[in-house]
């Protein structure tokens, strides 16, 4: 790879690369920290509020929340699509980066992906959860059975399902094939005999051959590929729930696009979130630099100008498409009842990441950590403007209603972050939040410092 | 262990360990066949064996929770009940207010629907919501169980005894025995009280009217010399014009006046004319949204308008006006008008005003109406009752005058103006006895307690029209140790005569001889039980000359009101009605028709006057220093007229009542002679806080969305497709790639005639008792959670303070495209053959998608467990006591109970449609149309919903739709719904 002398390298600190290894193992070796204490501390109980909250949902039922006769969904879709759309960070820079050749994807991968995963899992509660009879949640899967019952592939929440499952997968084994490198890494430094155990079985024997590595490049090329389209897919069904839909605020073609870009923008956002703090607490400042902060800013700006675009494209077309109803949602949305929240969705995806133009801003890293938080907010917004704003008054006055949240239902969102941060925590202390394998290759192409032969 | 049999000669050989072999090989073979026997020490039968325990044993385990309940089949057969097959018993629901000839459908010895009585002449098979309700009177929790001596159970020997060795007592002192009642319009009861009479002569009756009609009675004896209500006749007239009078909700005969109105109104057959109704009221009434032109008027004002109407008739037919006090509002061109359809107008008025009535009395004299509108010859047997006859009672309960007090079947102790009173007054009363059905504020303070039968575990008969007789009979064994309040007082009376060879004995002495169609009494008995109808055709006589001196007395000696400060209207609305059946639950979770409020009531206050005095809506207010009740701005309502209904702040009703509202019957006035519903010059003052208001809909406009589309009479003379026209416009845009479904049976269809429906509500009592749908209770209204599937939508039009009210009643669509039915992922809502759109509620998870795509919003969601139908046990949500073993009596054993977390919606009542079905093959022909009649199209009153099928093009529905005002709702998503609208026509002058 041609270094630049003006661009900016991608590992800083002259590391060799021992130093990487050491530097990155540096999180899981010993006990943790104090802050890590507080942390899984926070986490665990905003997960036991988060079972508080299911055990009213599934014991006392639905009612617990705020939904009524008009408004069928709220925040429990809100929040999965929300989940659904910070999951799409990780395997967008793993897959579509890797495919792009993109190299400073390579420390921001892992913790990417992983973030990825969990935020699957929180997405994926709340389908199961937001059901009546959750008991009978598995009607929703084609089994065979004796009484000829079959699933309605016509519906866009059964497509879902296996959107939903498939991008799991695919993306569990995609970051399972690319820790295995580093497993093996973990298992060779590690000292205690059942740590080396473990770390050995989960390594699936890897030696770093040359076979291995040709293998595993493969498959990692082969599921990038395979991943790519799903990073497309996953936000597109996931829209045509609104999308096929004859609500208006919902039946929109744009869905699609717009809800993949706004999928990318809110991941990269929330990865942002993470790292800015992540690379602080496990001293990986030298690895996951400004540069690669900077790099997803400027992700961020272009997925915000397109979820602009949307939004406007959504008022022109509501207009020039001359329906009444959908023309009534627009103004509605803007200008009615719920007009604070669209206004907050405006403001936090429209105009907080143009601020990202400036250099001085998307370097300053807690206003980029601000600024995420801005777009995570305005993200989970969007889709409660679209949800909410759209059911609570759509073709008949009479049946319009207002919507207010519960506790249940904050206790269950509060309750995905607790499963979200318990996990990534978790993650931190098990597995190397960078890609120590990946992270070498750039090393000699992209280092501030000539590099030391002084293999350990 | 069994023999175990060899496969091949090498798996024989592995027994013998080759010794040719090196050790170690033999070690190894030998380590095989010891896997070989462990492998196979499980055997199949073993697997089999064990496996089946463990299911088994799960099985047990999985399932010692579950109930056992017991179904006993009976051992002999009784005649004529099929079992899973329905028996209609006709009966009458009379409750002292409405009166409706009805059929009592009973399933298995339950009675679990009421139907209307299609022979009737009275009502003709209409119903309305409380009559509806009534099937769940039978059911009240509060029902009393058994015979009380001041509190606590007796038995009813126990109980004769006693109360006829106190009878006897005051017999011997000559003291006297007064009997509370309401109006008796049953001949056979009148006979019972004169048996009673002759037993102790000092017997006074005194009938005592919660909702009173004494100002028409008293003006009809100035006017004919006898105290009667006469026939109206709506249908007759081309012209109405109604002082507050709501005759389509709670005015005297509401389900006979929605009959004829809708009668004088329909257009679906060609007609080209049809009434014109004209309004005046203060508050916004079910009649008065109705009306083609409402005026609006202080109710301490109406007199002055029935004056000068009285006055511009005069003049107008050339007698001389008499000076009244100025009108606030213009008659001449009214009178005009009225004039024109001289021998075809009717003018009534609601108030209980005599001289009003008196003044309307001589209006309807020159009109020509009486004999034409009004039939003189035919009384109105409800509501008879004198105002003073219970303030002279309590007057001569408090000097000590009164020694036994029975009531039957009224609780002055709740809905008397001056219930404190009558209160106070029933201490001094030595012996008082109770006979009355529920508990009940009045119960409560008597002595004894006989409890009565409800009306559908009785015998009874009732004359509501002159000549006009109908029957009551036992639907059910009764349910608890009670008896018929006939029964109590003919035992009392010393005769030992039940009240049904009483009944028996007086119809074969009486009515027998006006029948002359019938050979023996048997066979006039079987058919009149039968039918539940009888009409005598007999007349009053003499009373076709209206004197109308007191009218002009009326007129002359007419005064302005005293003060132009506020005036309270007291009015009684179409769900609780008088507080009687307050403890409904159905009738209280009905939203009012014009308000869309329930489960309380509230000061109806309009907007002009909301924005002067700075109150919001759900602001507590007190009326003269009352307990505070909640605002609400009611667009049309008079500026300085409040409105607050009756029938609430039940204080010992049951769960769902006690504590509802607040009860104002306290605010009557005595007005001279008869109670006026109105106070003039009340006091509003702000209270502390707010109360929430439970309403179904809380968006008033349309949003100038083409939902309700209506018209001018003159505009559809010349057009009849007028206020219709853009359906031309969507259909040329319904465009589809795909072909288009045909249904080569039956296809099910709805029309609703706009033009008919009243809004009254009796659809959606209907609705719920026949498909088991939840009361959810006030917190979940609050939250938008009723569970109706039917809804009646109300929008107002043109400006708040004067607004246009038109109303839809909205169901599943069942649409041919449906959008519900694609987007379920299990597809537990399909569309069958014949059009309906299905609900497998066994199928249903829950993911609400279907009720967020459905555009009309008919989809309704249990949010808890309502039912007691859910898996697990304890979180039932019943706030009003629907789920008590009693009260779960009344479910219809045709329809799924819903469990918690699935969705449901109109079936369009595939259960009847499903039984008819059946019928007809059995009898092996095709159905028939209008057959099948869905339970809201059946309880309707003005005949304004039709079901049919839309293959059959002589079907009413598809009539209905061929007409031009026919229209989809939503029509131009291509949803095809399977509900079709006609336009609603106002017949104004534009």
């Amino acid at each position: 790879m041609y270094v630049s002398p003006i661009r900016e390298p991608l590992v800083r600190g002259g590391k060799t690369y021992s130093q990487i290894t050491k530097d990155i193992l540096a999180p899981m070796a010993g006990r943790p920290s104090v802050y890590w204490y507080i942390g899984i501390s926070l986490s665990v109980a905003a997960l036991l509020f988060g079972a508080w909250a299911i055990y009213m949902t599934v014991y006392v039922g639905i009612g617990t929340w705020g939904l009524n006769k008009t408004i069928g969904w709220a925040w429990d879709i809100t929040n999965f699509v929300w989940w659904v759309g910070i999951g799409h960070a990780g395997t967008f820079i793993s897959a579509i980066l890797l495919l792009f050749r993109q190299r400073w994807r390579t420390s921001i991968n892992r913790s990417a992906e992983a973030m990825t995963l969990i935020a699957i899992m929180c997405a994926g509660f709340f389908p199961l959860i937001h059901m009546g009879r959750i008991l009978l949640g598995f009607f929703i899967f084609p089994y065979p059975n004796t009484r000829s019952l079959w699933v309605n592939f016509n519906s866009p929440l059964l497509w879902d399902v296996f959107a939903i499952t498939t991008y799991f997968l695919v993306s569990l084994i995609f970051w399972y094939v690319g820790l295995i490198p580093d497993i093996a890494t973990v298992r060779d430094k590690a000292k205690s005999k059942i740590r080396k155990a473990i770390y050995k079985f989960l390594s699936f024997g890897w030696t770093g051959s040359v076979r291995q590595w040709t293998r595993h490049e493969t498959v990692s090329l082969i599921l990038a590929g395979l991943a790519a389209p799903l990073v497309l897919s996953v936000h597109t069904i996931v829209s045509f729930d609104f999308a096929t839909s004859v609500i208006p605020g919902w039946h929109t073609t744009i869905f699609p696009p717009y809800f993949v870009s706004g999928a990318v923008f809110s991941g990269f956002a929330m990865v942002l979130t993470l790292l800015i703090v992540a690379r602080k607490a496990l001293n990986l400042e030298e690895y996951i630099t400004k540069i690669h902060i900077e790099s997803m800013t400027k992700v961020i700006i272009l997925t915000g100008s397109i979820v602009g675009i949307a939004y406007i494209t959504e008022f022109f077309i509501a207009w020039y498409s001359g329906v009444e109803y959908e023309q009534y949602a627009f103004l509605n949305r803007a200008f009615g009842p719920y007009a604070w929240a669209y206004w907050i969705m405006m403001t936090c995806n429209v105009i907080t990441p143009q601020l990202f133009w400036i250099k001085k801003i998307r370097t300053n890293m807690l206003v980029v950590f601000i600024i995420s938080i801005f777009v995570n907010i305005g993200m989970w917004f969007e889709r409660f403007v679209i949800i909410v704003t759209s059911l609570h008054r759509d073709y008949l006055p009479s049946s319009w209603a207002m919507y207010k949240p519960t506790i249940t239902e904050v206790g269950l969102y509060v309750g995905t972050f607790g499963l979200f941060f318990t996990l990534f925590l978790l993650f931190i202390r098990a597995f190397p939040v960078v890609a120590i394998a990946e992270i070498k290759t750039v090393l000699k192409a992209s280092t501030d410092k000539p590099m030391q032969q002084d293999h350990e | 262990m069994e023999k175990k049999y060899v496969r091949s000669i090498e798996e024989l050989q592995l027994d013998e360990p080759r010794l040719d072999q090196p050790a170690g090989d033999r070690q190894f073979i030998l380590g095989m066949e010891k896997e070989v026997k462990k492998m196979s020490s499980t055997t199949r039968r073993d697997f089999l064996k064990t496996f089946g325990f463990t299911i088994a044993s799960a099985a047990i385990a999985s399932s010692c929770e579950q109930p056992v309940r017991k179904a006993i089949p009976f051992l002999i057969q009784p005649e004529e009940v099929m079992p899973g097959s329905a028996s209609y018993y006709a009966s009458t629901f009379y409750d002292g207010v409405d009166y409706c000839s009805i059929l009592v459908k009973v399933r298995d010895g339950r009675p679990i629907k009421i139907e209307g009585n299609t022979l009737s002449s009275i009502t003709k098979g209409g119903t309305n919501s409380r009559t509806q309700a009534a099937i769940l009177g039978l059911y009240d929790n509060e029902r009393l169980k058994f015979p009380m001596e001041n509190g606590s159970e007796t038995t009813w020997e126990q109980i004769d005894e006693k109360i006829l060795d106190e009878l006897e007592q005051i017999k011997a002192k000559n003291g006297t025995i007064a009997i509370l009642t309401p109006t008796i319009i049953s001949p056979s009861t009148k006979a019972v009280l004169n048996t009673f009479e002759e037993a102790y002569p000092n017997t006074k009756i005194v009938a005592y009217d919660a909702i009173s009609s004494a100002g028409i009675l008293q003006a009809n004896k100035a006017g004919f010399g006898k105290a009667f209500i006469p026939s109206y006749r709506f249908d007759k007239a081309r012209i109405i014009v109604s002082f507050d009078a709501d005759f389509l909700g709670s005015w005297l005969s509401p389900i006979e006046y929605t009959k004829q109105y809708v009668k004088g109104r329909d257009l679906t057959q060609g007609q080209r004319k049809m009434s014109r109704h004209i309004h005046f009221e203060g508050n916004m009434s079910l009649t008065g949204s109705n009306a083609d032109h409402r005026v609006q008027v202080k109710p301490s004002q109406q007199k002055l308008v029935v004056a000068s109407l009285l006055n511009s008739l005069r003049l107008a037919s050339g007698q001389a006006t008499i000076t009244a006090p100025a009108s606030p509002i213009e008659t001449s061109l009214l009178a005009l008008e009225l004039l024109e359809h001289k021998g075809a107008a009717l003018v009534v008025s609601g108030s209980n005003d005599p001289e009003e009535q008196m003044m309307v009395n001589a209006i309807n004299e020159l009109l020509d109406s009486f004999g034409n509108t009004i039939i003189t010859e035919k009384h109105l047997k409800v509501r008879q009752a004198d105002d003073q006859a219970l303030k002279q009672l309590i007057h001569d309960m408090e000097a000590n005058k009164i020694d036994a007090l029975l009531v039957y079947d009224v609780n002055p102790a709740y809905d008397y103006y001056n219930s404190k009173a009558f209160v106070n007054a029933l201490t001094k009363v030595k012996l008082t006895i109770a006979m009355t059905v529920t508990d009940d504020e009045t119960t409560a303070l008597c002595t004894y307690v006989c409890p009565d039968h409800h009306f559908l575990e009785a015998w009874n008969d009732f004359e509501v029209y002159t000549g006009h007789y109908s029957m009551a009979q036992p639907a059910i064994r009764p349910i608890f140790n009670t008896r018929a309040a006939h029964d109590s007082l003919l035992r009392w009376a010393g005769i030992e005569k039940d009240y049904r060879s009483f009944m028996k004995d007086y119809w074969q002495e009486h009515l027998f001889t006006a029948s002359l169609a019938d050979l023996s009494f048997t066979d006039f008995w079987n058919k009149r039980v039968h039918d539940g109808v009888f009409d005598t055709r007999k007349t009053e006589n003499g009373l076709t000359h209206f004197d109308p001196t007191a009218s002009i007395e009326a007129l002359s000696q007419l005064k302005a009101p005293a003060s132009n400060g506020l005036d309270l209207l007291l009015y009684t609305n179409v769900s609780v009605g008088s507080g009687k059946h307050a403890n409904n639950p159905w009738l209280q979770e009905l939203p009012d028709p014009v308000s869309k409020v329930c489960w309380d009531n509230y000061v109806a206050i309009s907007p002009r006057l909301a924005k002067e005095l700075d109150l919001k809506d759900e602001q507590l207010v007190r009326i003269n220093g009352s307990d505070p009740l909640p605002i609400l701005i009611q667009p049309g309502q008079e500026y300085k007229t409040l409105g607050v209904a009756l029938g609430y702040g039940r204080e010992r009703a049951g769960k769902p009542a006690n504590g509802v509202g607040r009860n104002m019957f306290g605010f009557q006035q005595n007005g001279g002679d008869t109670l006026l519903a109105f106070v003039e010059d009340v006091k509003l003052e702000k209270a502390d806080g707010t109360l929430a208001i439970a309403r179904t809909q809380s968006h008033h406009s349309m949003e100038g969305r083409s939902i309700v589309r209506e018209t001018t009479l003159e505009e559809y003379l010349t057009d009849p497709q007028s206020g219709n026209e853009i359906r031309k416009e969507i259909q040329e845009h319904l465009k589809t790639l795909y072909p288009k479904i045909e249904y080569d049976g039956l296809h099910w269809g709805m029309a609703i005639d706009l033009n008919a429906c009243t809004g009254c509500n009796a659809c959606v009592v209907s609705c719920s008792v026949e498909n088991n749908v939840p009361v959810v209770g006030k917190e979940q209204v609050i939250m938008a959670r009723e569970m109706h599937w039917i809804r009646i939508d109300r929008y107002y039009t043109d400006d708040m303070d004067n607004p246009e009210l038109v109303r839809q009643p909205v169901m599943c669509q069942h649409c041919d495209n449906a959008p519900c039915e694609n987007v379920c992922p299990v597809a537990a809502t399909t569309h069958s053959n014949e059009g309906l759109n299905q609900m497998a509620y066994n199928r249903c998870i829950g993911t609400r998608y279907c009720a967020n795509n459905c555009p009309y919003k008919v989809r309704r969601f249990n949010y808890f467990d309502h039912t007691g139908a859910d898996a697990f046990k304890g979180n039932r949500y019943d706030p009003v006591e629907m789920t008590t073993d009693l009260r779960r009596m009344v479910l219809n054993p045709d329809v799924t109970v819903r469990a918690k977390g699935v969705i449901e919606k109109c079936s369009f009542c595939v259960q009847r449609i499903q039984d008819k079905k059946l019928l007809a093959k059995k009898q092996n022909r095709p159905l028939r149309d209008g057959e099948v009649i869905p339970a809201c199209a059946q309880a309707c009153p003005a005949d304004a919903i039709v079901f049919g099928n839309l293959n059959d093009k002589n079907s009413k529905v598809s009539k209905y739709y061929a007409d031009a005002r026919n229209y989809h709702l939503l029509e131009e998503l291509h949803t095809l719904p399977s509900v079709g609208y006609l336009t609603k026509v106002k017949n104004k002058t534009v």
